[in-house]
């Protein structure tokens, strides 16, 4: 039976995690922690305090108390933006998240292809979001574009001008512009998980199937759980590629809280308001992050029991 | 350890949660370089204005004649996309570091920047320098004009919106350009029949979409509606020829009378432009300065004299004088109040010599544009003339020359007008929503 041991170069050996945790390295923040507060805090707080002034981002700033608060919530606009932000977030982890496991699985497993693999699927996102808008709208556009050049009649859809479809083809983008991202954080993650657990399931008659759903779901949950967070709390901010792809349109049909702070900031002249729905995308990310955390439980169980 | 180990994950999750905050505020302060130079005292004055043909080739030009002329002071110009210029130029100014010389379209926005003291103040000096006063239209001083004072110096051209036509396609199809506005219901179904859209539209630029509603209002309603709005009286948009104009645009676009999928097209990309050259669509409202898009970008297809153009129709019964026009009365040109005094007499300089001298003139001229400048008649020759003699024509008998209303009310109406065009082009509101939520806005 003793043929049969893994490589050990990939088990890690969990009493390695208890080194270097001693409260002597706390200096070691301090880099990261001044950064933060700099352009983290310190902008957050000018935010707050902006929510409470009325300014037309040029003159002069007038503390206003509530108003621009009671403006912001009252705006028939603000539940809209936050369902329309809320469905992009949904809508695009679920297509996101299966693809990336699937994929990070199958780059774990394929060995020959695996470096040059991974390049190729890194591509993406080494482009900016607007360089990746732009092209899309235009092999999108249904007079210019790959349906009209080619003669294809079902792309020749009114892809960014039809409210549903817009919404389709922003999710479309952003999973590929961000899938392989993910893949690579499920390939590294597959990768960690010991070989000798797939050998113990197959002795004891264990397809693949089940190996996948029994032993590697399980393996990678702290996996999907950074990711996802990664992926909500990234959505909230989805900002230049709606912008250059659809402008908030059709209608208000793709205007999230991030455009929307846009337009009343910036368009509208309205930074007290635009303050406020920055205010509400930190709390909601904040939320959001810690929610996900506590989803993965305490943290402290451990995945390698009998290993 | 479990202790130290909490406080660090939550740090994290902290972490995650501002890197959005971060990234978001990192959208605010995209705003410009120090190129502003606000505190420069040496020769140099800076200039920002739009990027793109035709007008940029030209805008250089002037530069580089200035700068040939005065060597020992410069301007630096910088050139942006039309609408990251709007919103760049406005946070410059926001953060005190505007240029020089900053490039605008006068009206509501220009009143913003009075409003907050940044742009000086040229009345004085133009009642010194009556001959650069005398060499501009007198009718395009009005959106540079905010409470009777001068703040902006017209330059460049005036730009009606008019009505493009595709000859070629008119001839194809059998038909004749549109008379009345209901010509245009009867075109509509002629031109789908043969596949070719009635008109192009850039729907997703919205102020493209605003045209047609500044046309439709003024032909159905007459230009007392936009006045009142402009002055700030209350329930202004409140009116049953408001509503009727309104249900008759959406008429068109249930009527399948834009190309398809228009709410996806955009101004800045030309694509609206190239539908009308290239055939696809018969007929386009747009700003007069499309003439010199549709020859830089067309091929031949103005020089074989494939455009056609005309004032927009009158609406059969509307209350409208048909010889109205809206557009741009001129573009605008102020100097800001942060700039040091020696950059402001360079500014004024230019403002006296360069952009009234006869080069500038026949430069306008030349991209087919009808210059801000008086006396401009003689150079109409050659390709353009015709085009240029008509556009004169319409900028001056028009007995309402009225200013774009994006540009003439405050950025906040502004924007939720725009907004507001875009959902009912979309068929998102209904003329009553429209008629409310435009109304709520009024005086602001």
């Amino acid at each position: 039976m003793t043929t049969l041991a893994p490589p050990a170069v990939r088990v890690q050996e969990p009493t390695t995690a208890k080194g270097g945790r001693s409260g002597s390295v706390v200096w070691m923040a301090i880099p990261a922690l001044l950064m933060f507060i700099a352009f983290g805090v310190i902008p957050l707080l000018g935010v707050l305090g902006l929510s409470f002034t009325t300014w037309d981002g040029i003159g002069d700033i007038h503390p206003s108390g509530l108003d621009s608060w009671t403006a912001t919530l009252k705006d028939p606009e603000l539940p809209h933006a936050i369902w329309v932000t809320f469905e992009i977030m949904a809508l695009s982890w679920l297509v996101q998240t299966p693809i990336s496991i699937l994929i990070g699985v199958f780059l774990a497993a394929f060995k020959k292809y695996r470096g040059f693999l991974a390049v190729l699927y890194f591509i993406p996102l080494l482009l900016s979001s607007a360089a990746i808008s732009i092209t899309y709208k235009a092999l999108l556009d249904p007079n210019f574009g790959l349906g009209a050049g080619f003669g294809v009649e079902w792309l020749k859809q009114d892809w960014l001008g039809d409210s549903k479809l817009a919404v389709g083809v922003l999710i479309f983008v952003v999973s590929w512009q961000y899938i392989p991202f993910h893949s690579l954080i499920y390939q590294g993650a597959v990768r960690q998980i010991p070989t000798s657990m797939y050998e113990a399931s197959m002795i004891d008659g264990a397809g693949r199937l089940r190996q996948f759903f029994s032993i590697t779901l399980p393996q990678i949950k702290y996996t999907i759980i950074t990711s996802s967070t990664l992926m909500v709390v990234g959505s909230l901010t989805f900002f230049d590629l709606i912008y250059v792809l659809t402008g908030g349109g059709p209608g208000n049909a793709t205007r999230a809280l991030a455009l929307q702070m846009y337009q009343k900031g910036f368009m509208a002249n309205l930074m007290g308001p635009a303050s406020c729905i920055a205010v509400i995308l930190v709390l909601a990310g904040v939320l959001l992050a810690q929610l996900l955390r506590r989803l993965g439980g305490r943290g402290d169980e451990s995945q390698m029991e009998g290993v | 350890m479990f202790n130290s180990n909490f406080s660090r994950r939550n740090f994290l999750g902290l972490t995650a949660g501002a890197a959005g905050a971060a990234a978001l505020a990192a959208c605010g302060s995209s705003g410009p370089s120090d190129k502003g130079g606000s505190g420069s005292s040496s020769g140099s004055a800076s200039y920002w204005s739009l990027s793109g043909e035709p007008g940029q080739p030209i805008r250089q030009a002037a530069i580089d004649r200035f700068n040939k002329a005065n060597p020992d002071t410069k301007i630096a110009p910088e050139f942006f996309q039309n609408d990251a210029y709007k919103q760049k130029i406005k946070t410059a100014i926001g953060a005190g570091q505007a240029p020089t010389m900053i490039w605008g379209w006068g009206g509501g926005g220009l009143k913003s920047y009075v409003d907050a003291s940044a742009v000086v103040d040229l009345t004085d000096w133009l009642g010194q320098n009556a001959a650069v006063k005398d060499k501009i239209l007198t009718s395009s001083f009005g959106a540079g004009t905010v409470n009777g004072k001068v703040y902006a110096l017209p330059i460049e051209t005036v730009q009606p919106i008019v009505l493009f036509y595709n000859k070629k396609v008119f001839e194809k199809v059998g038909v004749q350009p549109p008379q009345s506005y209901g010509d245009i219901l009867d075109l509509i179904p002629k031109f789908n029949a043969k596949g070719i859209a009635p008109f192009s539209l850039a729907g997703q630029s919205r102020w493209t979409n605003m045209m047609w509603l500044e046309f439709m209002l003024d032909r159905q309603a007459g230009s007392e509606v936009f006045d009142n709005v402009f002055s700030g009286k209350a329930g202004s948009w409140s009116d049953p020829q408001v509503l009727e104009m309104l249900t008759k645009v959406q008429d068109l676009v249930k009527g399948k009378a834009f190309i398809n999928g228009f709410s996806s097209v955009t101004a800045d990309s030309n694509a609206d432009q190239a539908l009308l050259y290239t055939g696809k669509a018969a007929m386009m409202v747009h700003g007069s300065w499309s003439f010199g898009i549709q020859k830089a970008n067309g091929g031949d297809f103005v020089k074989s004299g494939g455009l056609g153009w005309m004032n927009f129709p009158p609406i059969d019964g509307g209350k409208g004088d048909p010889t109205n026009t809206v557009g741009n009365p001129g573009q605008y040109l102020s100097i800001s109040s942060k700039a040091s005094a020696a950059e402001q007499d360079i500014a004024k300089k230019f403002f006296s010599t360069t952009l009234v001298d006869d080069d500038e003139k026949a430069g306008w001229v030349k991209s087919g544009g009808v210059p801000v400048l008086k006396d401009a008649d003689s150079l109409y020759t050659g390709d353009d003339a015709q085009f240029l003699k008509d556009m004169a024509a319409i900028a001056s008998g028009a007995k309402t020359f009225a200013q774009s209303w994006d540009q003439a009310l405050s950025p906040t109406a502004a924007e939720t007008l725009l907004d507001n065009i875009a959902k009912l082009f979309q068929l998102q509101v209904t003329p009553q929503q429209w008629v409310d939520n435009m109304n709520a806005v009024i005086g602001k």
